[in-house]
């Protein structure tokens, strides 16, 4: 026989324990990744560029970053050359950019590894289930990004004539049009960059309502416990008094309450339906009719449409208003936290008073932008500009992708799956968990658990870290503050039944160890890229920006 | 239905485990009323990924884009190019499909890349700290005058003539809800700023005084005696930068003791889009961190020891402090930060300054070569990368024209001001690296015409 | 010298028509890590029940409402280094703030540390 010349001899792996640590602190396909100030240095650049014509005047000498080192790799710099041809001046008066900037740069490899290596240190819904109550994290389909990114889209500019972006235009309307007869609603405000822009938008065409009607001096707007906090801060904001409104033991809104404390001083009620703690507001055609029958609007948190879309039209329950998450129930991208859109649907009532600019079709077919300009003929109660431009275009060509994809029917059957799947992890883990308004019928697209039952020093942020090392993301935690020790899963319509059993076979697990005490999950998560961090200390001294740590040391 | 994993028989074992009959079974709590019995009528059903693609293609064929000929507009929105790295780092699913990072030992990447950012932004603009970024700079400046109301408890806010007309009316809207008082007024078509002006204005209730660096007509003029003027008075200098490439460049503006500087971060890495999503910087001095609004990203250590990052001093913010909030925003523009952060990245500070360059040396070309067209005069002789012409006749039927021969001129006057006679003639130019010798030449043998 | 608390679990020692105010080891407890505290500037007057400083943990903002009315007169100035002192001395050290009382009257409504103690054991 030939011998192994190369030494190489396969054999079965062993186990050993528990590994050593490694040199690099990288653990195989985990890889630690520094700052950029770290590894990057002011005259790197990963950009190459056509040669600029040369200028000469004040600051251009300078414009090597002074803390330079040597290196020829490294990109060219703008070096001006007395003998250019067709040499200008600088027409920067006496503001050139003298001081250094401190900006590091990266080649593009690296710049791709850093942040491909950072990437891989988040989860995202790419990755797996990412049950966060009230966020609806759904797929992003890659559809709605190739669309965002045709040209005819990306590559426009806001104030370009606007018989050269029709095309765009039209998208805005036709998603317009959609969350109209979505909602059943009567106009839509499509300028608000997120959902608490829109709660904004929303609260400001009420004020502005009961202005125009003489009624500036209701001053209260009603608003449950149960509520986001942008709610109270959007009010607050518009300059109302907030006042809570209590809720009953089945989780809903104290109808009776609500209706005794109307009254000449009420300018609205924020109602958020399907609520917080996952359940329908049986009585919110009630509680609309006897609001407008005392005065005042009604303020609908739309963030959970997306157990109702294409079988409840809150138009028919009463709402003057009410904001739609883009990003939530349209599978717009997080992105990370942002960016969203908020577009607010507006009652008859309400609409006269929606911010500029809006698009409106005349007679021929032509689109119009309405903005200041013509405000005064075609909409002369609005109530001004929200935001720069037109909204946040990127994202209602990928709702609009999103919609048509879906269509009427499939909608439908998107409200349907998602209150399906909330209902299925309900009634799979209630008699894990305490669910506290098990009882108060079906859940809606959501189910909430209280930390009730774990064992003495258990929480729930506990039982969050024990999912993180199951593979999960954690459900929305603490919130809503009605229930103590919050447990708010959304499970979205896009995960199917063998996800969802996983995680309820994993849940089970991770609480019935908080319920045994197991300590470890004190300490959890143990197989994530980072153990639990101190928020304490960040608090306590931040630092929110990188300093040279040789210039920190020398200023203390 | 290629979203939806759910099978039928999946559907009726899950009923089966709820122990109901049929889907209708968990819509009880919905009033009979307002229960819709099939889909909305009058809307199209479900589509193919081909059908949508054709519908939406054919929408995008309807709009004229920027990459198609000779493009000059800016104004708070600029055509840069932005590396093809870019978009494919924001892309990477766990960067696109993930939630603000709440669970921070989870979401390192998204938060190292906030720090990055947060540091990035300060640097350029010049200030101690900066944010995890705002909706937009329009947005981003009406939360700095609030901000500035906070600080110093008084309720007046000057508006210097040439802060970008957009963001003067976001202001004017919040201001109507707020009580703030504003001084507001319209630019002159003239080589000079306000400043002079504004420090007259300032008095001991003055707040803050708003001025934008390169302005809506392109002037740059030195902040320093304006932040002097504010300081002697203790108001506040808020400084507004659309165009942060020229920062790289020029002076920044917390280099010249502005108080709060704010920006439209768009022109690094994110593109025109339309007008959004875009990206808010907002920066200021290390006093006046705990009366910031947005989200912070702060370094802290983990329970091994080991450096990282979480979300920090949220206390400020609306879901723990409910109505006494710094402000009602509950997001950032994560992705949009992450696009100018990679791009930033990419640049270097060398690779900035060469950018800046660039533009700077095209917008000199092109104002020299435009100002020799009969019936154009170069009404601001400071600028970085957009300036401002003066026609022969109104402006905005001009850039019509244009744009029927296929050329983007530019944003006229008349657009941004509508009913103001003086600026009816103004046309805004915006040069970066984008634009070619030959599109100069195009715009200039185009106007050339139109106005002779 | 005698303490006082209220039921939202604010202290006052009274010395003189001088009163010391600052929060309770239940309410430090509760919290959690304490990482800022607002404390009211010298000179302010505060009537009984105002809002008169907050304290803040990495999830929660407190507002801490003045037992008694009065004036103002000393902050305590090393919370703003070390917010900690709240957790560690929340009933020495981590005093808030100081102030003249404008009505000793008030007082009488109230609890003396042993009915605090019996107040709090039944929460």
């Amino acid at each position: 026989m030939s011998i192994n010349a190369s030494g190489w001899r396969p054999e079965a792996p062993i186990s050993v324990g528990k590994t050593s640590s490694t040199t690099t602190g990288n653990k195989a396909l985990m890889l630690e990744e520094a700052l950029i100030f770290e590894i990057g240095d002011t005259t790197t650049t990963g950009v190459d560029f056509d040669q600029a014509p040369p200028l000469q005047g004040r600051g251009w000498g300078g414009a090597v970053p002074q803390n330079a080192t040597a290196d020829s790799r490294r990109g060219p710099t703008p070096n001006p050359s007395p003998e250019g041809e067709g040499l200008k001046d600088s027409r920067l008066g006496t503001l050139a950019r003298t001081a250094p900037i401190g900006l590091p740069g990266l080649s593009e490899p690296e710049t791709v590894r850093h942040y491909t290596r950072l990437s891989r240190q988040n989860y995202g819904i790419d990755l797996g289930f990412f049950p966060l109550g009230s966020c609806t994290m759904k797929h992003n389909p890659r559809l709605n990004e190739k669309m965002a990114r045709l040209p005819g889209f990306a590559d426009i500019h806001p104030l370009q004539p606007v018989d050269t972006v029709q095309g765009a235009l039209g998208v805005i309307n036709e998603l317009a049009n959609w969350l109209i007869t979505l909602t059943g609603m009567y106009g839509v405000a499509m300028t608000p960059k997120a959902g608490a822009h829109g709660e904004l938008c929303g609260m400001l065409c009420i004020k502005a309502a009961l202005e125009a009607r003489g009624e500036g001096h209701r001053k209260v707007v009603l608003v449950p416990e149960s509520a986001h906090g942008t709610n109270p801060a959007t009010a607050a904001f518009a300059g109302y008094t907030v006042e809570d409104i209590p809720a009953t033991a089945e989780g809903r809104v104290d109808t009776a309450a609500l209706l005794a404390r109307l009254g000449p001083d009420v300018a609205a009620v924020m109602i958020t339906n399907p609520n917080t703690c996952g359940l329908f507001e049986r009585d919110m055609k009630v509680i609309s009719d006897a609001v407008h029958a005392a005065g005042g609007f009604v303020y609908c948190d739309g963030a959970n449409f997306n157990a109702i879309v294409g079988r409840v039209r809150p138009g028919d329950l009463g709402i003057d208003a009410m904001h739609i998450n883009l990003h939530k129930t349209f599978s717009t991208p997080h992105g990370g936290g942002g960016p969203g859109s908020g577009p607010v649907v507006l009652s008859e009532a309400l609409a006269p008073f929606g911010p500029l600019p809006f698009t409106a079709r005349m007679a021929d077919g032509h689109l119009q932008l309405i903005e200041e300009e013509t405000a005064g003929d075609e909409h002369p109660h609005s109530f001004g500009r929200m935001c720069a431009f037109h909204g946040q275009m990127g994202m209602f060509t990928r709702a609009l992708t999103y919609i048509l994809s879906h269509g009427a029917d499939g909608l439908r059957q998107v409200a349907e799956d998602a209150v399906l799947n909330a209902n299925y992890i309900l009634r799979s883990l209630d008699t894990t968990l305490e669910a506290p308004f098990g009882t108060s019928g079906p859940c809606m697209h959501e189910a909430l658990f209280s930390d009730n039952g774990l064992a003495e020093g258990f929480s729930t942020i506990d039982v969050a870290k024990g999912l993180i090392d199951e593979g999960f993301h954690p459900m929305t935690m603490y919130f809503p503050l009605v229930v103590h020790g919050a447990m708010l899963i959304e499970p979205t319509e896009t995960e199917s039944k063998a996800a969802l059993d996983q995680f309820i076979v994993a849940l089970r697990s991770v609480a019935e160890r908080a319920k045994a005490g197991d300590v470890s999950l004190k300490s959890a998560p143990h197989f994530a890229p980072r153990s639990r961090l101190d928020e304490t200390l960040a608090a306590r001294k931040p630092v929110l920006v990188w300093k040279d740590p040789d210039l920190a040391q020398a200023a203390e | 239905m290629r979203y939806l994993p759910l099978t039928q028989p999946d559907r009726d074992a899950m009923l089966g485990v709820i122990g109901v009959a049929t889907i209708d079974d968990l819509f009880v709590d919905v009033p009979e009323a307002a229960r819709l019995d099939g889909p909305i009528h009058g809307l199209p059903m479900h589509a193919s990924e081909m059908a949508v693609e054709r519908h939406m293609s054919a929408l995008a064929r309807k709009n004229l884009t920027a990459g198609q000929g000779p493009f000059f507009l800016g104004c708070g929105a600029y055509k840069h190019h932005v590396p093809a790295s870019v978009d494919h780092l924001i892309q990477r699913g766990e960067f696109l499909t993930a939630y603000t990072p709440y669970q921070p030992e989870i979401a390192q990447g998204t938060l190292q890349m906030l720090f990055e950012f947060q540091t990035q932004v300060a640097r350029l603009l010049g200030t101690d700290v900066a944010n995890a970024s705002m909706y937009d700079g329009s947005t981003a400046c009406w939360e700095a005058i609030g901000m500035a109301r906070r600080i110093t408890k008084r309720g007046k806010a000057i508006l210097s003539s040439g802060l970008h007309p957009h963001y003067v009316s976001v202001a004017k809207t919040m201001a109507k809800f707020t009580g703030d008082a504003l001084e507001t007024s319209a630019p002159t078509l003239s080589a000079d700023t306000d400043l002079d002006a504004l420090i007259a204005a300032i008095d001991k209730d003055t707040s803050c005084v708003v001025v934008q660096y390169p302005d809506i007509l392109g002037r740059i003029a030195d902040l320093k005696p304006l932040a002097d003027a504010c300081h002697a008075q203790k108001a506040l200098l808020i400084a507004v930068v659309t165009e942060p490439v020229a920062l790289g460049a020029i002076k920044s503006p917390g280099e010249m003791d502005a108080d709060i500087v704010v920006g439209e971060g768009q022109s690094l890495g994110v593109g025109l889009q339309f007008g959004g999503p875009y990206v808010g910087l907002f920066g200021c001095k290390e006093k006046y961190v705990r009366q910031m609004p947005g989200r912070l990203c702060g370094e802290t250590l983990d329970a091994d020891g080991r450096r990282g990052f979480v979300l920090t001093l949220s206390t400020r913010e609306q879901h723990i402090r409910r109505e006494k909030a710094t402000s009602n925003i509950c997001t950032n523009s994560g992705l949009c930060a992450l696009a100018f952060s990679v791009h930033m990245t990419l640049l270097g500070e060398a690779g900035l300054r060469q950018l800046a360059a660039i533009n700077h040396a095209g917008a000199v070309a092109a104002a020299e070569r435009l100002a020799q067209v009969p019936g154009v005069e170069l009404v601001t002789p400071t600028f970085f990368n957009e300036f401002t012409l003066k026609l022969s006749q109104e402006a905005r039927p001009v850039v019509r024209t244009l744009a029927d021969r296929g050329i983007l001129a530019g944003v006229s006057l008349g657009r941004l001001y509508p009913g103001v006679g003086a600026l009816a003639n103004g046309l805004v130019v915006a040069v970066t690296e984008t634009t070619s010798a030959e599109d100069v030449e195009a715009l200039a043998s185009a106007l050339q015409e139109i106005l002779a | 010298m005698s303490r006082y608390f209220t039921e939202d679990h604010e202290w006052v020692d009274v010395d003189g028509d001088i009163g010391t105010v600052g929060i309770s080891e239940y309410a430090q407890e509760q919290l959690g890590d304490i990482v800022f505290v607002d404390v009211p500037d010298e000179g302010k007057e505060l009537t009984k029940g105002d809002e008169a400083a907050v304290v803040e943990s990495v999830k929660a903002a407190s507002d801490v409402y003045s037992p008694v009315s009065g004036t103002v007169i000393e902050a305590n100035a090393s919370l703003g280094d070390t917010p900690g002192l709240v957790n560690e001395d929340p009933e020495g050290d981590g005093w808030f703030y100081k102030l003249t009382l404008a009505d000793p009257d008030e007082l009488s409504e109230l609890m003396d540390e042993i009915a605090y103690q019996a107040f709090v054991a039944k929460l």
